[in-house]
């Protein structure tokens, strides 16, 4: 069985969004059910975005992640208020140039990737979540990173696609180096 | 890959609104449901149709009174405070007949409530809302796709029928995106709109377009051709899913909208317990469908467990349609609150299990 | 022989409720005949009010609809949009429009909406019985200000058209009054104005028309048309508010 419930959190404006429909697309292109919920409302002025991405060869009930199979972090605040609803075994990538603790947690797999140093190497800061998107497709399998490019390449603006490619790219190759 | 692609609820509303023809579009903003407006305010101007952006719902639905009347197709979305506002204007559209859409993105109440999904505007909905003897259709998709083909559905109800129509959704289904494809669909064959406020335009009478009957006689043989027609809708219109009906089962869920689609979760994972559950899903509220439980009743050990985002509102229908002859349990969360699977396989197995008739 | 005064095309056969001595079937038939005039029957649609006036769709001869309290003016930019072609007016009370409808008139005025409002302003709830209107005077009594209007508990009455005449999208904005035959003379020309602007594109037009309820007020029809010159007149001054055209010159 093929499925991922997976939280992604950050600030606003650091393409949190759009990493979750970014993976949302490729799984609609890899023929799973999916489906992508934003946090709305008052909570998104305060700075904070989030969004809950499902993806199953299943039926998809909720589309709210109470139980995350893969947690993807970009600052401190999302770590706290997301960490408890990994499931045991869960993954969380964080960014760690942004998030200055680790996982509290001992019973999940933690990544710890220094996506913005790694981003500024790349030229541009604004890749960082293409980075940790990378890693986490990489990571959990759950469309292959082929798939993934596709749909960043379909869905996504066309003179962004070589940059975002780097970034998955580089993001996916740091996966052996982490996990041995 | 085929068509589909990847929408959200509330623009997949505007889309399939634009794609039925509408013409007209008043609204007034409301979280969860304001990119409704931001998209016909986005896509209607080129299409050379209408949108405006009232100074209130209250204004928005008496807009649509007076596009409708003119025989147009127009809609309004708003999300329940809003509703309660549009109340009046729907009561007046419903007396004068008029065909259009009302799109409710239901969130937590009373009050200002939540903003978060919710499922407790369902009396409002299906029992009046407004003042006097009305109904309206009132269709409750459970996915994006769902709302999609019932919004075009629901606006050849309304023309058919000459009656307003609710999408009734919840603030998930309007801010998720989910895959969804728009197929070309045979419209239903509509009658003329000879009733609609034109201008003269060479006719010889002129029409008007009232709920206002003075004379008690009159207003009651008005009442009685709507309650007439009320009758052949409740006959033609029902709808509704058997989801693992065909089968005796342990238990049957009832829910609609986004419950059903946990409900269905549920189903899979008590089987996995040994449980054998169905599912009965209400697609349209208003008429209730009466008949799944007729073709369901004998055929659950248990009986029925509504499953609700509100308070137990539809457990009066479900009450009605099964009549004493199964127990019925309840489940629901409210103010926003979405209910999990595990907690709605615990009180199956409280009713499977302990034979009792649970009421949370 | 000859025919000297005939009943406008634009109102029905349909004999009016209205009380003895009221002024709406005569403001009825100004626009009736400017309705005939500017030659416009075929492509008219009007909106009736709640209020004495609430029957209006029976009286006018163009396709009409029943608006629910105050909203006309919500309801005329619905057809109007619906039906840019067509010439909408909607026929409103002082209830009508300026209590329960105030958010709705001055909204459709400030989007420019190409329809005309004829506000009959006679300073006094009629249908129900002879409640304070927002137009009531101060000191006038009524139903509900039995021992006259106290604007320290009750406010003071809305002056509606210098308040529409503010707001940029309103391009003509007179009150008139129906006191006389001159003033009911220069109210049909105002009417008629107000409809040309539309027809013209030019935006939203009010015309405001003081009237009478000797039933209300517990005058003889003769002694309202007076109450309404002493009392009224003073209040509410009458002539153009606005008139974009005038300005352009």
């Amino acid at each position: 069985m093929a499925s991922q419930e997976i939280v992604f959190a950050g600030f606003g404006g650091q393409g949190i969004l759009s990493m979750g429909k970014f993976l949302a697309y490729a799984g609609m292109d890899a023929h799973l059910n999916v489906s992508w919920l934003p946090s709305y409302g008052p909570e998104m002025r305060g700075g904070t975005a989030n969004c809950h991405v499902i993806l199953t060869d299943e039926t998809i009930g909720s589309p709210v992640v109470t139980r995350a199979t893969s947690l993807l972090v970009m600052n401190g605040p999302s770590l706290d208020k997301f960490e408890h609803t990994l499931v045991p075994g869960g993954l969380l990538i964080l960014d760690s140039d942004l998030v200055n603790r680790t996982a509290a947690r001992t019973d999940i797999e933690v990544l710890h990737i220094p996506a913005q140093t790694l981003a500024e190497q790349l030229g541009s800061k604004k890749a960082a979540n293409m980075i940790l998107l990378g890693a986490l497709v990489k990571r959990t399998g759950i469309v292959s990173l082929e798939i993934l490019l596709q749909s960043v390449h379909e869905h996504g603006k066309a003179t962004f696609f070589e940059a975002n490619k780097k970034a998955i790219e580089m993001g996916a190759g740091m996966i052996p180096q982490l996990t041995h | 890959m085929g068509n589909k692609v990847l929408m959200k609820g509330t623009e997949a509303i505007g889309e399939a609104a634009m794609r039925a023809n509408c013409q007209c579009f008043f609204g007034y903003p409301i979280t969860p449901q304001t990119e409704v407006a931001a998209y016909m305010a986005k896509k209607m101007p080129a299409l050379g149709r209408v949108f405006v952006q009232a100074e209130s719902e209250i204004a928005a639905i008496h807009m649509v009174y007076g596009a409708a009347g003119t025989g147009v197709r127009c809609m309004t979305s708003s999300s329940s405070p809003g509703i309660s506002l549009m109340s009046e204007g729907i009561s007046y559209i419903a007396g004068a007949e008029l065909p259009c859409l009302i799109v409710n993105i239901v969130r937590g109440g009373p009050g200002l409530g939540s903003i978060q999904a919710a499922q407790s505007d369902y009396f409002q909905a299906t029992k009046g809302g407004g003042h006097g003897d009305y109904n309206m259709p009132v269709f409750a998709p459970s996915s994006v796709q769902e709302m999609i083909d019932l919004i075009q559905e629901a606006f050849d109800v309304a023309d058919e029928y000459r009656t307003p129509c609710m999408i009734m959704g919840d603030g998930m289904l309007g801010q998720m995106m989910e895959p969804v494809e728009f197929l070309d669909r045979q419209p239903r064959k509509l009658p003329n709109k000879d009733w609609a406020a034109t201008g003269l335009l060479g006719r010889k009478t002129h029409n008007v377009i009232n709920s206002l009957f003075l004379a008690p006689e009159e207003l009651e043989q008005h009442n009685t051709h709507l309650q007439e027609k009320y009758k052949i809708i409740k006959e033609n219109e029902v709808r509704y899913e058997l989801f693992d009906c065909d089968r005796e089962n342990d238990l049957i869920l009832v829910a609609y909208g986004t419950t059903s689609r946990i409900c269905k979760n549920v189903i899979r994972s008590a089987e996995r317990e040994g449980i054998l559950l169905g599912l009965v899903r209400p697609i349209t509220l208003w008429p209730f469908p009466t008949k799944a439980f007729e073709e369901t009743v004998h055929h659950t050990r248990f009986g029925y467990l509504t499953v609700e985002m509100s308070a137990g509102q539809m457990v009066e229908d479900v009450q009605l349609a099964v009549n004493g002859r199964a127990p019925i349990g309840f489940y629901g969360r409210t103010g926003g609150m979405v209910p999990h699977p595990d907690d709605i396989l615990a009180t199956v197995k409280q009713m499977v299990h302990e034979g009792v008739q649970v009421w949370h | 022989m000859a025919l000297t005064f005939a009943k406008p095309k634009a109102l029905t056969d349909t004999p009016t409720h209205y009380c003895p001595g009221c002024t709406h079937g005569l403001i009825h038939r100004l626009i009736a005949e400017v309705i005939d005039e500017l030659g416009v029957l075929d492509k008219t649609i009007g909106v009736a009010p709640v209020g004495c006036s609430v029957l209006a769709y029976d009286y006018f001869a163009a396709d009409m609809f029943e608006a629910s309290h105050g909203r006309a003016p919500a309801v005329a930019t619905g057809i109007k949009r619906a039906k840019p072609e067509s010439v909408v007016f909607t026929y409103q009370g002082d209830g009508d429009l300026a209590a329960i409808g105030t958010a709705e008139v001055v909204h459709a005025a400030t989007r420019g909406e190409k329809i005309t409002t004829v506000f009959v302003n006679n300073a006094i709830y009629g249908m129900t019985g002879g409640q304070m209107a927002p137009t009531t005077l101060p000191g006038q009594v009524t139903e509900t200000t039995p021992y006259g209007r106290d604007t320290q508990q009750a406010g003071f009455p809305i002056r509606v058209s210098e308040m529409i005449a503010t707001l940029d999208g309103a391009c003509y904005v007179e009150r008139v009054s129906v006191d006389s035959v001159k003033n009911v003379l220069k109210a049909k020309k105002a009417i008629k104005k107000a409809f040309e602007y539309q027809l013209a594109g030019k935006g939203f037009s009010l015309v405001e028309v003081l009237s009478t309820c000797p039933t209300n007020w517990g005058l003889s029809p003769t002694e309202a048309l007076g109450w309404l010159r002493d009392n009224m007149m003073p209040y509410y001054s009458l002539g153009v508010k606005k008139d974009i055209a005038a300005e352009v010159k």
